[in-house]
């Protein structure tokens, strides 16, 4: 059944739905409104979780490892500074290849302080070994979450996930959702059976070790194995998704418009519902233009995204947070994606929506018509910015 | 597509109403978007909030800027703020005034449809003394909507929170406002 609810809700929804074994949190600022709910379904008796309310998010993190390692299914939720504070021990949570599923309600990083939007903390998270995903819509950030939950704890991946959607706009925002019902919901989830877990006194096994350089090296090796497992399982959880719920969620990103582009914008969340509009428009007009939108954001399908893309001839790589002194860190996939390649797109970056800067229709009409006169470099390009 | 922006003062009941609007377009069978301006929640302060409604998905995720119908639920802010900006000449402003709508057009500028009610008035003659409510009504019904549906979700989303009398009486303010928009067409 459609209803209306914002982001913060689709997602408490889906947690509701997974009902997990524990859940910490820190309460307070960043802390999102689905903690608020998620106590409130717990305090209603409406789910069986023992919720964790902890004194940082570094502790919110380190109370999820704990619970974890103990064998339970774990969840929790933050946002930009929450996140920072939670990074230590994302690193070792997957480490211990331990799949805490969390929602990242995605807003900027301080200095300036400020609440609003951008992909800043996901990227700060980037290379701890977490799945990141990015939705669209709540929608999207409501049917990730479910997915996420089996992905994570799929036995050839174990590892941390991230469900990212873009802070005030998805979060706060009430849109049109279409959560499944509980029964089917929790069928599709199933049951978590955790392996090795430290409360089988029986079977005593060691987690978290210390690791010198004889070993530190191999134990890294393998949680690549984990992350080379998740493409594969990505693709089989979508599949069963679509089965379980006749919902359309295939590959690891989205192509719209793409399959005779010449001009394309890659971009990943909310923005991606706003370029669609602008595609539509321009395509209105007799342009051949498209847009790539990215759901699996780590692992980055290089050959995926090369493949979809090497008809096209410019693409503007749009990302929301500057990683200074470097390209943009989408831009910088996907200029890997083409390294290994002779056909390759024209390829510019572009920085949009810092600190909630709204990024309109025009704005990305715009960007895609300025593609056709641009002259490739590597400088960054800026979208809404005042100069 | 329709898009319509609210302005009303923290603590007045905009975003809320706001959301009861997509509540009433999601049983209509729209599409539906509300979402308040992200900015720090201060009791008194100018706040806005915003819906789209549409027969179709509605993918955008940007700002709105040059809405259909602009409302005002506090006098107030005419004179502080530019309700009518980027409002469609043929658009639609419903205001919250004991004014006439020339004396509107004249303060705001604004040469299109004007719907003036004194909602504080209605509130406070049905006992409750929030405008939100009879400014919600005015605007479902220059939106179209069925006053049965109107009364029915807030019925449902504020049935919860309130006493029986003082929901009945919101009903009673709520259809107030929803006889002064009446007859107004709102055009996409």
């Amino acid at each position: 059944m459609r209803k209306v609810m914002t982001g913060h809700k689709a997602v408490a929804e889906a947690m509701r739905q997974i009902e997990p074994n524990v859940v910490a949190v820190y309460p307070i600022t960043p802390q999102s409104e689905i903690a608020e709910y998620y106590a409130e379904y717990v305090h209603n008796g409406l789910v069986s979780t023992e919720l964790v309310p902890v004194e940082s998010e570094h502790s919110a993190m380190s109370a999820c490892v704990g619970a974890s390692a103990a064998g339970a299914r774990v969840m929790t939720a933050t946002a930009s500074q929450g996140l920072a504070l939670m990074v230590e021990i994302l690193y070792i949570a997957a480490s211990m290849r331990l799949p805490i599923v969390m929602a990242l309600a995605n807003r900027a990083l301080s200095g300036p302080i400020n609440i609003h939007c951008d992909h800043s903390d996901a990227y700060l998270a980037r290379d701890a070994g977490a799945i990141q995903i990015f939705a669209e819509s709540a929608q999207e950030a409501y049917d990730y979450t479910l997915i996420a939950q089996r992905l994570a704890e799929h036995n050839q991946v174990r590892l941390p996930a991230i469900v990212n959607l873009d802070g005030f706009t998805l979060t706060h925002s009430v849109q049109v959702v279409e959560p499944l019902d509980d029964e089917p919901a929790k069928k599709f989830v199933g049951s978590y059976k955790p392996i090795y877990p430290l409360l089988d006194v029986d079977n005593p096994s060691t987690w978290g070790p210390f690791a010198m350089p004889d070993y530190y090296f191999e134990l890294k090796r393998a949680q690549v194995a984990g992350i080379e497992a998740v493409p594969e399982t990505f693709l089989e959880v979508q599949k069963e998704y679509e089965k379980a719920t006749g919902r359309n969620y295939r590959g690891f990103f989205e192509a719209y418009q793409l399959e005779d582009a010449e001009r394309v914008l890659v971009v990943m969340g909310s923005t991606a519902g706003t370029a669609k509009v602008a595609v539509d428009e321009l395509r209105a007009a007799g342009e051949k233009v498209g847009l790539l939108k990215v759901w699996l954001y780590r692992p980055f399908p290089y050959a995926e995204v090369a493949e979809a893309l090497s008809h096209v001839k410019q693409v503007a790589v749009l990302d929301r947070a500057i990683s200074f002194g470097a390209q943009g860190a989408l831009y910088s996939d996907i200029a890997t994606a083409f390294a290994h390649r002779d056909r390759r797109p024209a390829l510019f970056n572009y920085i949009y929506g810092l600190g909630g800067r709204d990024t309109t229709t025009e704005h990305l009409t715009q960007t895609l018509s300025e593609l056709k006169s641009a002259r490739p470099g590597e400088e960054l390009r800026y979208i809404g910015l005042r100069e | 597509m329709k898009e319509i922006r609210w302005h009303g003062r923290g603590g007045q009941g905009a975003k809320t109403v706001s959301q009861i609007l997509a509540q009433i377009n999601l049983r209509e069978g729209k599409h539906v978007q509300s979402f308040p301006e992200y900015g720090p929640e201060r009791s008194g302060a100018p706040v806005r909030a915003f819906n789209r409604i549409d027969d179709g998905e509605i993918k955008i995720h940007s700002g709105v800027y040059e809405p259909h119908v602009a409302v005002v639920v506090d006098e107030s802010l005419l004179d502080t703020e530019n309700t009518a900006e980027g409002l469609k000449p043929d658009g639609t402003l419903i205001v919250n005034t004991k004014c006439s709508a020339d004396d509107i057009r004249s303060r705001t500028g604004f040469s299109g449809t004007v719907v003036a009610l004194d909602a504080n008035k209605i509130a406070d003659d049905a006992g409750t003394g929030f405008p939100n409510i009879p400014m919600l009504g005015a605007v479902a019904a220059a939106l179209g909507s069925d006053l049965e549906v109107v009364e029915d979700e807030v019925q449902q989303t504020m049935g919860g929170k309130l006493s029986k009398d003082i929901l009945e009486k919101n009903l009673v303010a709520l259809r107030g406002g929803y006889e002064a928009g009446k007859g107004v067409h709102v055009g996409s």
